[in-house]
């Protein structure tokens, strides 16, 4: 463990400055919930979760790879791409065509995401190749994946390709007898699909690694000083190139929830811009995973109440409210809740001696 | 008071007419690999299709449709005096918006706003071109004004969007890559509201600009004074207008701006490092806004350019896509005005021509999207390219423009 106390302080400080802030939204969620119902605060906190999910995914993304030196501005590709593919491969284990075992609801859910995963992670590695091995500047390498993502989608798109539903609840509301509070909270905790679930764990996955394990001081090590982690004896580059595997792989589970979990459906360019929001939290989350997703999880809230606002009678053009996750984003960034320290290496190419 | 003397001045190297079109073959290359590739996903896509008929077979078609889809894309973009007028029109903006791109790279600032700026330009010059009517007697007089008038008011407004992200950048850190993404849907959700048709059921009026009909979120049409000048008319649907002209001009201009005066000067040194810039006494803060001020105005040029000189007012999706095609052809074209304009006619071609392609062969145009993304690949990772077709040379110097997401 490496003892950065006052870094750790500093980044715990952001993370509690998030929780405050989405602390005092849901109060003022849930104070406006008395003139209009609970049923609104659920949906709004569901729809705040599936706006969440995604973005938090992408952070991890970002964390992983930009704590091992490497900027990726390829999520949003990375992150097509696995929606494509796990919305394909879910449509062709729907098909007739495909083996009896395999048609199973859970098993060919199963199958999809771990295909678009795997598709996440390839692209990942396809970042780190150019980067490393063709020393493509890191911001060209990832405007190439995000182009390649559009295109090849674009291209590889059947119009008309339909599946057979999304991703079912794990474990759904045991309180479904009940009514009031309990109910309420069974919609929220319980109604989810895995890939909301495996979100969390995710990121406390990561937490625990980059901060717990030897992993993880050999990652911030590269992030930070190449250089001396390579006199230590640590593989700068297999360990970027492995990093990069991971970080795609989370784009990749990000992705496959918006076809599998959230929509069900894939459209062009469906990403929309999540995975350069991905990283802009991440940059709010000063690059610990926590800060991450507690700003990811006030994106989703902006991004729900654009959604939701319509319920609350207020009168405003809904393209004003379309525009708030943008602008939250762009105060985020200018630093209004405190200035972010990348790590020191980031972006720049390490040549080993 | 000291005497600061600056030596260095723009390196003027004597380069040779060879040495020029060896510089050129990578580049080249790079775009034929790129075709290749896209020739090899276009014939595996026939190979894999479920037609019912052999693999054989299906190669052979696939091959067939490789050739169709080409060729098609070569006579929609060359094959007559329309297909060629479409090509240029389809250039001009991609010469200003990939100046705007290139322009900022200069300066060390990864401008990816230049769609939103682009598409702020092109409804504000569209509202100068129908809300003001200017008639000074004089038809010609009162033209050279209007679509002067109209072409600055598009160029003002990609400026604010540009200016606003080179002030967060500037005082705030603020990465612009990422804020300029941000302004884009920023952009993109304000007209929307601007040109919104109303939903007279819900009792919500139309937007501020949009023209009233009812359904389409549009502008009202500019008056013939702000319409740029057609130079040259041929059969079928594109005329060309004097757009292109001031395209190159710009291209010129900013060329003369980087290499010619203090401020480009200035403005290079903050890109190749802005900390020994502001060692040597450049305000690098300045020079930040001043950069995306004029890369905002020359995006909003281009914008400007789709509604004074082709749709005649400003439409949805008039400039889809435009600005992040501007991204490739800077990098393309290696952030030099002459090569963007070259780079800009390459990519002009390939969208005038996507439309034929895909009438002739039934191919997804997105394949172009595909062949461009591989462009860039190949031009920026050059030794894949020297390794494969054993060219010697180390190269020209790699870009840099990942410097981290600090404060400049």
């Amino acid at each position: 463990m490496s003892g950065d106390v006052a870094s750790a302080v500093k980044t715990n400080r952001t993370t509690v400055t998030a929780m405050i802030l989405i602390v005092a939204i849901l109060v003022v969620a849930f104070l406006a919930a008395g003139a209009v119902g609970p049923a609104i605060v659920v949906a709004v906190i569901n729809a705040s979760i599936r706006g969440t999910v995604p973005i938090a995914l992408g952070a991890m993304s970002g964390i992983l790879s930009e704590r091992s030196g490497i900027v990726n501005i390829g999520i949003e590709g990375m992150m097509l791409l696995a929606a494509y593919v796990g919305f394909m491969i879910n449509v062709g284990l729907s098909s007739s065509g495909a083996p009896t075992a395999l048609q199973a609801e859970p098993v060919r859910l199963i199958l999809s995401i771990l295909g678009g995963v795997l598709v996440g992670g390839l692209t990942g590695l396809l970042h780190a190749l150019l980067s490393i091995r063709y020393k493509v500047d890191q911001i060209i390498s990832g405007t190439v994946i995000n182009t390649l993502a559009l295109g090849l989608t674009g291209y590889f798109y059947l119009a008309g390709a339909t599946t057979q539903g999304r991703l079912p609840p794990v474990i759904s509301n045991p309180f479904k007898q009940d009514a009031g509070l309990l109910f309420w909270i069974g919609e929220i905790i319980f109604n989810k699909g895995l890939v909301t679930y495996l979100m969390v764990l995710v990121v406390i996955t990561v937490t625990i690694a980059l901060f717990r394990t030897p992993w993880g001081l050999r990652t911030r090590a590269v992030g930070e000083h190449p250089r001396a982690a390579d006199t230590l004896g640590i593989n700068v580059h297999r360990l970027q190139y492995t990093n990069l595997f991971f970080s795609g792989c989370m784009a990749g589970l990000g992705g496959v929830f918006l076809t599998l979990e959230a929509v069900g459906i894939f459209e062009r360019g469906m990403t929309n811009g999540r995975g350069f929001i991905a990283l802009a939290v991440m940059i709010f989350g000063k690059w610990h995973p926590l800060g991450a997703a507690a700003g990811a999880l006030l994106f989703g809230f902006a991004t729900a109440l654009q959604g939701q606002l319509q319920f609350f009678n207020i009168q405003i053009p809904h393209q004003f409210v379309g525009m708030l996750p943008y602008l939250l984003t762009v105060i985020v960034l200018a630093g209004f809740v405190g200035r972010a320290r990348p790590p020191a290496h980031v972006g720049k190419p390490y040549e080993v001696e | 008071m000291s005497e600061v003397t600056v030596v260095t001045t723009a390196p003027v190297r004597a380069v040779s007419l060879f040495g020029r079109l060896r510089a050129l073959i990578v580049p080249l290359l790079a775009v034929f690999t790129a075709v290749l590739i896209g020739s090899v996903f276009i014939v595996l896509t026939s190979v894999f299709s479920d037609t019912g008929a052999s693999i054989g077979e299906n190669l052979v078609k696939g091959v067939q449709t490789a050739g169709a889809a080409f060729s098609g894309l070569l006579n929609g973009a060359f094959g007559d005096s329309s297909g060629l007028t479409r090509t240029l029109v389809k250039t001009t903006p991609l010469i200003f918006s990939g100046l705007a791109v290139a322009f900022a790279f200069k300066g060390g600032l990864f401008n990816i706003g230049a769609q939103g700026q682009l598409a702020i330009g092109s409804v504000t010059s569209a509202w100068v071109g129908f809300a003001i009517q200017v008639d000074l007697g004089n038809p010609v007089l009162s033209a050279v004004v209007h679509v002067t008038l109209a072409l600055l008011a598009g160029m003002l407004g990609g400026a604010l969007w540009g200016a606003i992200p080179g002030l967060l950048k500037a005082y705030t850190g603020a990465h612009e890559v990422i804020t300029t993404i941000m302004f884009n849907f920023i952009a993109t959700n304000l007209i929307a509201w601007l040109l919104y048709a109303g939903s007279p059921g819900e009792g919500i009026p139309p937007g501020p600009l949009n023209d009233g009909n009812g359904v389409i979120t549009r502008t009202p049409t500019i008056y013939p004074t702000a319409q740029l000048p057609v130079i040259y008319d041929p059969p079928g649907p594109q005329a060309l207008h004097l757009g292109l002209f001031l395209a190159l001009i710009a291209a010129i201009v900013i060329l003369l701006v980087l290499t010619r005066t203090t401020f480009g000067f200035e403005l290079r040194m903050v890109g190749l490092n802005p900390t020994a810039a502001r060692y040597s006494g450049i305000s690098v803060k300045r020079i930040t806004v001043l950069t995306m001020i004029i890369a905002g105005a020359l995006a909003g040029a281009a914008g400007a350019m789709q509604t004074l000189g082709v749709n005649y007012r400003y439409e949805p999706n008039q400039s889809l896509g435009l600005g992040f095609d501007a991204i490739t052809v800077a990098l393309l074209g290696g952030n030099n005005p002459i090569g963007v304009i070259l780079s800009a006619f390459l990519f002009g071609a390939m969208d005038a021509g996507s439309t034929r392609m895909q009438f002739n062969s039934g191919v997804q145009s997105e394949i172009i999207v595909v062949i461009q993304a591989l462009i860039l690949m190949f031009v920026a990772a050059e030794e894949i390219i020297r390794t494969v077709y054993r060219i010697r040379g180390a190269g020209g110097p790699a870009q840099k423009l990942s410097t981290g997401w600090g404060q400049r």
